[in-house]
């Protein structure tokens, strides 16, 4: 057992979740809630009801003035300068030399951009935008927000009964949003900025709200009969069903996107301009010349695999290695994330994984493993 | 009959020179939803402190290590289909293996319930 050491910070909910019952684990430098009821419970709700997640560990950025997407753009690959107001693009920041230093998601929301980055990194994202970014742009960390996500087939359906407005006229309801849409709301006054986006593959929202009204938007949101409060352990066993990536597992600075199977990030015009960071040396390995490639597995029988096991050849020669593996509830077997050779990252290959000096028989597997419920716009 | 308990939340139940092993119901508690149980081979010579089980989480993989030293003759073969045994009864129906003690006096390294009792309330 991990002990809750007393340098831990404390975020606006730790309280809140201490009050349900919950099991607190150090994460990403804070006490967070790993489960309430138990990891496969919560899974299954998510995937039937709805969840009330609190990401609010993660790094709320707004890059503020004339020219922020086109600065923006020298760092990572996605077409920002082209998001609508109100679109919001998933995107990766990039090292000089292509690395992956975070994934993150941006959404314009007209009048300057909201960056949404990874907990475990968002003090070196600060200071690697703070070195890249020109002078003129004002980067703030939003530290007085806290952000839920509420996941899950219910996740509209529940959303809609608390009464939330839109914070300009003739704006759209959350609930009108479109998967990866985003807007500014008010809740009884308090202002809320509302994305239909999530790391569970379900359906959902994420919400920032000012951390002083957390504790009564989670009180509303879990007064509901269809949602619950789920913890880290689910979050994590429903992102590896949904195939979505972690960062710091599935990527990290030694990785380039391409092999990272995150190509869909390289936006076309800006792989024709490449003038990102380590430009030349991602789009050498585009769409399908890197050595390795990040694929799904199925792992025959019962046990999982876990990070760390390495994927092995006939002759036990080290090949690749497993960056998260676990055992779906939805499935009900075990599924994992590893990097293999290019020529076996084919669907149906074979693959043998060693594991405290146990070989277990694997096979490449599409992903997502669980197929993703997202509210799309339909096509015109 | 009596029985055993370590730091590592593990019973003991010893019946003269046989051993029954498994993790309590604080353990299981702790660990959540078991998807998976890895017990040793029947006839694996086990020193105490060696690693003799895994115990798989959705989440994660916990070690068992052996509380005591002796040869598996018997494993819980119901935990392949039903792993989750090991939740709904840790002391009993979920136990691991079956080991002949090799050392008795190692027992003597062990709590008995009252005192693991007072160790798991002090946690």
């Amino acid at each position: 057992m991990s002990e809750i050491g007393e340098n831990l910070k404390q975020l606006p909910l730790g309280d809140w979740h201490r009050s349900l019952g919950a099991r607190m684990v150090p994460f990403a430098g804070y006490e967070m809630p790993v489960q309430y009821e138990g990891v496969m419970a919560e899974h299954i709700w998510t995937r039937t009801e709805a969840g009330l997640f609190d990401v609010s560990h993660m790094g709320q950025l707004q890059l503020i003035g004339e020219g922020a997407a086109d600065a923006l753009e020298r760092i990572t690959p996605g077409n920002l300068s082209a998001l609508a107001p109100g679109k919001i693009r998933y995107t990766l920041l990039l090292a000089q030399d292509g690395g992956i230093l975070d994934d993150l998601m941006v959404t314009n929301t007209g009048h300057h951009l909201y960056l949404v980055v990874n907990g475990a990194t968002k003090h070196d994202d600060i200071a690697y935008l703070q070195a890249n970014l020109p002078d003129g742009l004002t980067l703030n960390h939003l530290e007085d927000a806290a952000l839920l996500a509420l996941q899950g087939p219910k996740a509209a359906a529940a959303l809609a009964k608390l009464g939330i407005d839109p914070a300009e006229p003739e704006g759209p309801l959350p609930t009108d949003l479109y998967f990866m849409e985003a807007g500014p709301f008010l809740w009884c006054g308090i202002p809320l900025g509302i994305s239909r986006s999530g790391y569970t593959g379900e359906d959902g929202f994420e919400i920032s709200v000012p951390a002083e009204h957390a504790v009564a938007l989670a009180r509303a949101l879990t007064d509901l009969e269809e949602v619950r409060p789920i913890g880290l352990g689910a979050r994590d066993s429903l992102r590896l069903e949904a195939g979505l990536p972690l960062y710091g597992h599935d990527m990290n600075p030694d990785i380039l996107p391409v092999e990272a199977n995150l190509s869909f990030a390289l936006s076309k015009a800006r792989r024709e301009e490449g003038n990102f960071a380590g430009a030349e040396r991602v789009l050498a390995q585009y769409p399908d010349k890197a050595a390795t490639k990040r694929v799904g597995l199925f792992v025959d029988g019962r046990q999982p695999v876990r990070e760390g096991a390495l994927v092995v050849d006939d002759n036990s020669a080290t090949i690749g290695n497993v960056t998260s593996g676990g055992f779906s509830p939805t499935l009900q077997r075990p599924i994992a994330m590893a990097y293999v050779p290019m020529e076996l990252s084919q669907t149906g290959t074979a693959i043998i994984v060693e594991q405290r000096g146990k070989k277990i028989a694997c096979t490449v597997a599409d992903m997502p493993f669980v197929p993703h419920q997202y509210y799309r716009k339909p096509k015109q | 009959m009596s029985r055993y308990f370590t730091d590592e939340h593990e019973w003991v139940e010893v019946e003269g020179d046989t051993a029954t092993v498994g993790i309590t119901d604080y353990a299981q508690e702790q660990l959540g939803d078991i998807v998976f149980v890895e017990v040793p081979e029947v006839g694996t010579e086990l020193e105490q402190g060696d690693d003799a089980a895994v115990v798989e989480s959705v989440k994660a993989a916990s070690d068992v290590y052996a509380a005591v030293s002796g040869e598996v003759i018997e494993v819980n073969e119901a935990l392949e289909d039903e792993p989750g045994l090991v939740n709904s009864s840790a002391e009993e129906d979920g136990w691991f293996f079956r080991l002949t003690l090799s050392d008795k006096d190692e027992l003597g390294d062990l709590m008995d319930e009252k005192a693991y009792k007072a160790f798991v309330e002090g946690l």
